[in-house]
């Protein structure tokens, strides 16, 4: 690739100052209620607050007592009940069920509401309809951004997707603008933004009307960020559907990394409790195979492990004084890295077991036949042995999504049977999981008379179309499709070790098209020549540059990319890849770190 | 539509480019045993002061974490926070690289005089470059102080005011004209908050026929109501408004979704049979009407079964106690659970799996699949073997499936169906490769070296001697072969 012009890319800026202004304000908040109380804090918002402030900082501004939202507190003394939630009807009836209660035995206490990232005029309607608004005050934590680490910042609203992608809801669209707010005043003037898809546009929009009356912000200051890209999900649900072989990818989709940490059981630690373990960039061993493809994993570690072995060894021909240093100074890292191998060891072990147990394999390979547009027939009846053997319902359902994308629409027989034999083995309440997909468009039939050339469309003609090679949008976005994984390349294998380009994420047969516009529209700084590729993807696209903005040469090279509705490991991976072969630092915002069973669970309708 | 290549069967024996696998990673697993054994053989070296180590780099969740908190709440909800003072002192040092909190200064006396900042190490810091600014907006008094009943802020204005989070009163909104202008310029606001805000108000200004016409024309705000009856709640309403709408299969799905909020089966069931008139697709009402049908059924097997289960007149229920209820289970499970407790059952009962297959149409293959994995989990090797027995028009039996003979291995495999059963069906596997590595993999040593016979190819069968046991029957049976002139080697 561009290993000619190679720089080192800038450091990421420092995102420490986004948990200490959200937690500076929190505490400024808890001091609005002067005075001992108590703390209900939502389900949703522990790991994110666990990840700002601890409870002796809590208790150093008169918590007393911590409760889950939800749940039924016991009979408390407290003077004062303090929420801190999610703008949710259902929060709002919970809390005005306490308020009521207390009011019916006489106790009078305050209660204060506050609302974490805003507050929703819906939830005040409740209040007010529930007869407790007055007896409650309510505030905002404007607690938008979480760094996850250097360089991902996560918004932790997973249910941005099903509200806007499923119900077209715009609420969290404020959430992002002033998100983008907060980060332009602290990182910026941003000087060059781009976008695709509708909500980006929207989002943008918005953020440019609030900016419009903090003038004089920033003015002068050098930036550190330079370049936005806002990219809604649904330009490329195919990336994000797709099974995911690059380390941090495989630990989230089967361990569920959550908030930045993940929670290894005793498979993996081999003793009998399960350890919380902080995935980023401080763990030495991690941050060296995070980003690479599982088959390479292997061969670090034990390369890694026989290191540690002979630093330990180190210690036999030595005198008492070397000893000493030794214990002093380099003995604890050592530990602490024996401890991360052991870890990562096990994990890997615990990964390769599941994997070769669920005919993983079988599945890689159905899955890359769907994203070639090869070998149809046998793809649907891999998956349709996949649902009868009732194996995992997730894994049925994303599979059938990704042949629905990719061939434009089940043709309408295998819909119905598979549609039938899913309700069969899952359970018939599906149906609304069905309609769901339905609407979102993730499992379409096709319209009967339509051949597929008739129609061809959109995502499924970006990802496989096999002439591709011709068309515009196909030379653009679709190397990979004039040499197609399943002939061999010129040069034989693709050797997954020394990656060439951002399909190494994917075992080399698919170039995530999320990292591929956002790589083409960079090289082009905007969108010119991409017409066709933009028409496929239903368009909404823009381009906006800031004069005024200075660039300073190290801000040009920072760019952050926003995920409206998620973004994936894999995604991550293939930018920081972008970025080291560019000499540029991709940050990334997103509404939420999501893998393909969490698109799923979000559009599955779950049993009460 | 076909794309079927010519060279891709090739490819998928021949190429060199091979994906990524995780079966056949001998390799890399040794590799990465041998690390975990260097690794383990430290342990003893490490292991004095692990908690010590836990406290410095391990902060996932320390103790004093919030969630840690919260769980230790739930399980002694009287204890309050004073006790656990000294476990906190330690967990801090996980966080430090937050600076440490003071515990005297108060923050409200830093936001009332932005400018005096004398204690406020963090905040200085990260202000030293940019001089002290307005750097977060969202950092002012609560919004909630903020009241502003003026009465000429245009729509527009007013819709800005609101996004900002102010209190806006839209009761002089009163004419049609100017209500809809209003939610016009929410929508053309883009934040759905305000958008709602305004749909409430409309909703309790207007009529609901004049407010569905309007919505009609307005798909973005329609989608914010319905969203937002559904999470109120409101479902009477939201009906109405999807009848005026014509969208009658949302109507039905919606109905049907009330279903998951009926815990008594009766009355689920009850709820179910009117659901099968609802408008859906003729499809989906036979769906429905299937659903329906299950419910009934397993509300009569649950009765009798329980029955049977606490007589404990029936041995099957006694050697295999019911770990769950079959109600509310999906079909396929329901076939497993009768193929296990009722396979022998007359095609007449209701818990019959022949009554099932019928009644629901369940295919031959999904048949095969469920029973053969109930009969295998009992370890019933005769009924397993005749599910796949055929006999021709002349009386000869023949093994047949509508599965692979590969996935029925592999369902066997996992009962641990001895290598007798298993081999019998390895040795069905059509193609060569698959069989020969399941073989292997399961020692099915006669199917190997039958296989390795047929293909003449003598060394592996010659290298596969070292697999089978010293002076065993399969040795001997190897040698005999390899010792067999009549065999035209082809190596």
């Amino acid at each position: 690739m561009a290993a000619g012009g190679r720089r080192d890319a800038p450091e990421a800026p420092d995102f420490g100052l986004l948990k200490r202004l959200a937690r500076d304000q929190l505490i400024y908040l808890l001091e609005q209620l002067p005075g001992k109380k108590d703390l209900f804090i939502e389900a949703d918002l522990m790991s994110p607050l666990d990840r700002i402030a601890n409870v002796s900082i809590l208790k150093q501004h008169e918590v007393d007592k911590l409760y889950k939202v939800e749940t039924r507190p016991a009979p408390s003394s407290s003077d004062q009940f303090c929420f801190l939630v999610r703008p949710r009807i259902r929060t709002m009836r919970y809390i005005a069920d306490i308020v009521n209660a207390d009011k019916m035995s006489g106790r009078s206490r305050k209660y204060k509401i506050i609302f974490s990232p805003q507050k929703f005029y819906a939830c005040e309607m409740v209040l007010e309809e529930e007869g407790v608004f007055g007896d409650v005050t309510c505030d905002e934590w404007s607690f938008y951004l979480l760094p996850l680490d250097e360089d991902i910042i996560s918004m932790e609203l997973p249910e941005f997707f099903r509200d806007y992608f499923l119900e077209g809801d715009h609420r969290w669209i404020n959430s992002i603008a002033r998100a983008l707010q907060l980060l332009n005043s602290l990182y910026g003037p941003f000087g060059r933004v781009y976008g695709i898809g509708r909500c980006a546009k929207m989002s943008y929009e918005l953020w440019q009307d609030l900016e419009g009356e903090s003038e004089g912000d920033g003015q002068g200051r050098k930036p550190e960020i330079g370049n936005v890209f806002l990219m809604d999900r649904d330009t490329d649900y195919v990336t994000a559907l797709c099974s995911q072989v690059v380390y941090e990818g495989l630990v989230d989709d089967t361990f569920r990394i959550k908030c930045g940490s993940v929670d290894f059981g005793p498979d993996v630690t081999s003793s009998d409790k399960s350890i919380k373990v902080l995935l980023n960039a401080q763990d030495k061993v991690f941050s060296q195979i995070r980003n690479e493809h599982f088959s390479s994993v292997f061969g670090f570690l034990s390369q890694k492990s026989r290191n540690l072995q002979a630093q330990y060894d180190r210690r036999r021909g030595m005198d008492i004084k070397q000893m000493k240093n030794f214990v002093s100074q380099e003995l604890k890292g050592l530990k602490q890295e024996h401890r991360l191998l052991s870890l990562h060891i096990g994990a890997c072990e615990s990964i390769m077991k599941k994997k070769t147990k669920q005919d993983f394999q079988e599945m890689i390979k159905a899955e890359h036949s769907l994203l070639e547009g090869f070998d149809i027939r046998e793809s649907t009846s891999f998956i349709e042995e996949h649902i009868d053997r009732q194996v995992s319902p997730i894994e049925s359902l994303r599979l059938m999504c990704l042949l629905s994308i990719t061939e434009n629409g089940l043709i309408p027989k295998d819909y119905r049977s598979l549609k039938t034999q899913y309700l069969q083995s899952y359970g018939p309440e599906h149906l609304l999981t069905f309609h769901n997909l339905k609407r979102m468009g993730l499992l379409t039939e096709q319209v009967a008379g339509e051949t597929l050339t008739a129609v061809e469309s959109r995502v499924s003609k970006l990802v496989t179309d096999r002439a591709a090679g011709e068309t515009q949008a196909g030379s653009v976005l679709c190397p990979k499709h004039c040499t197609p994984v399943q002939i061999p390349r010129l040069d034989g294998e693709y050797d997954l070790k020394l990656p060439r380009d951002m399909a190494y994420v994917f075992s080399g047969a698919y170039v995530p098209l999320s990292c591929k516009i956002i790589e083409q529209v960079l090289e082009r700084r905007g969108w010119q020549g991409l017409e066709e590729v933009v028409r496929l993807l239903n368009g909404h696209e823009f381009s906006v540059s800031d004069s005024t903005a200075e660039d300073s040469a190290d801000a040009q090279r920072v760019v952050l990319a926003v995920f409206l509705g998620g973004c994936t490991f894999s995604e991550i991976a293939a930018l920081r890849f972008l970025g080291k072969e560019r000499g540029c630092r991709f940050i990334f915002l997103t509404t939420a770190i999501t893998n393909s069973a969490r698109v799923m669970e979000a559009m599955t309708e779950a049993r009460a | 539509m076909s794309r079927v290549r010519a060279d891709e069967e090739e490819y998928w024996h021949s190429s060199k480019f091979r994906a990524f696998t995780f079966d056949d990673e001998d390799d890399e697993l040794s590799q990465l045993k041998e690390s975990k054994q260097a690794v383990n053989s430290l342990r003893d070296i490490v292991d004095d002061d692990d908690d010590d180590l836990e406290r410095v780099s391990w902060s996932g969740e320390p103790v004093g974490s919030i969630s840690w908190s919260i769980k230790e709440t739930a399980s002694s909800s009287t204890s309050s926070l004073e006790g656990r003072d000294s476990s906190l002192q330690k967990g801090s040092s996980s966080y430090a690289a937050f600076p440490k909190q003071v515990s005297s200064y108060s923050l409200s006396s830093l936001f009332k005089g932005r400018n005096k900042l004398p204690s406020f190490q963090s905040l200085s810091d990260a202000l030293s470059d940019t001089g002290v600014k307005n750097y977060a907006p969202e950092l002012r008094r609560p919004k909630a102080e903020y009241k502003d009943y003026s009465n000429d802020w245009s729509p527009k204005d007013t819709v800005r005011r609101m996004q900002r989070g102010k209190v806006c009163s839209l009761e002089r909104f009163r004419s049609l004209q100017d209500k809809l202008v209003l939610l016009d310029e929410a929508v053309a606001g883009h934040d759905g908050n305000v958008i709602t805000a305004v749909l409430i108000f409309l909703k309790r200004t207007l009529r609901r026929e004049i407010l569905f016409r309007e919505l009609e024309v307005r798909q973005v705000a329609l989608c914010h109501l319905i969203h937002f009856l559904k999470e109120t709640g409101e479902q009477k309403l939201l009906l109405d408004l999807l009848r005026f709408l014509d969208r009658t299969e949302e109507v039905a799905l919606s109905q049907y979704r009330e279903h998951l909020n009926i815990q008594d089966v009766e009355k689920r069931k009850e709820f179910l049979k009117g659901c099968v008139g609802l408008p859906f697709s003729a499809e989906d009402t036979s769906h429905i009407q299937d659903h329906y049908t299950l419910l009934e059924r397993q509300i009569i097997i649950e009765t009798n079964d329980r029955h049977l289960e606490k007589s404990g007149q029936s041995e099957i229920f006694r050697k295999y106690p019911r770990k769950a209820s079959i109600l509310n289970m999906p079909l396929v499970t329901t076939l497993f659970y009768s193929c296990f407790y009722h396979y022998t059952e007359a095609e007449g009962t209701f818990s019959s799996p022949t009554n099932l297959k019928k009644t629901f149409k369940i295919p031959d293959k999904q048949y095969v699949l469920t029973a053969l994995a109930a009969r295998a989990k009992l370890r019933a090797w005769d009924d397993v073997d005749a599910l796949f027995t055929t006999k021709n028009w002349l009386g000869y039996t023949k093994k047949k499936a509508p599965i692979g003979f590969h996935r029925v291995v592999e369902i066997l495999q996992r009962n641990n169906a001895p290598v007798q059963v298993l081999q019998e069906y390895v040795r069905l596997v059509e193609d060569v490769e698959t069989r020969l590595s399941l073989a292997t993999k399961y020692k099915c040593h006669d199917v190997v070296i039958e296989t390795y016979k047929d293909l003449k190819d003598r060394i592996q069968l010659t290298a596969y001697k070292c697999k089978v046991e010293r002076g065993s029957a399969e040795e001997e049976k190897i040698n005999s072969i390899l010792n067999n002139m009549q065999i035209r080697w082809k190596n």
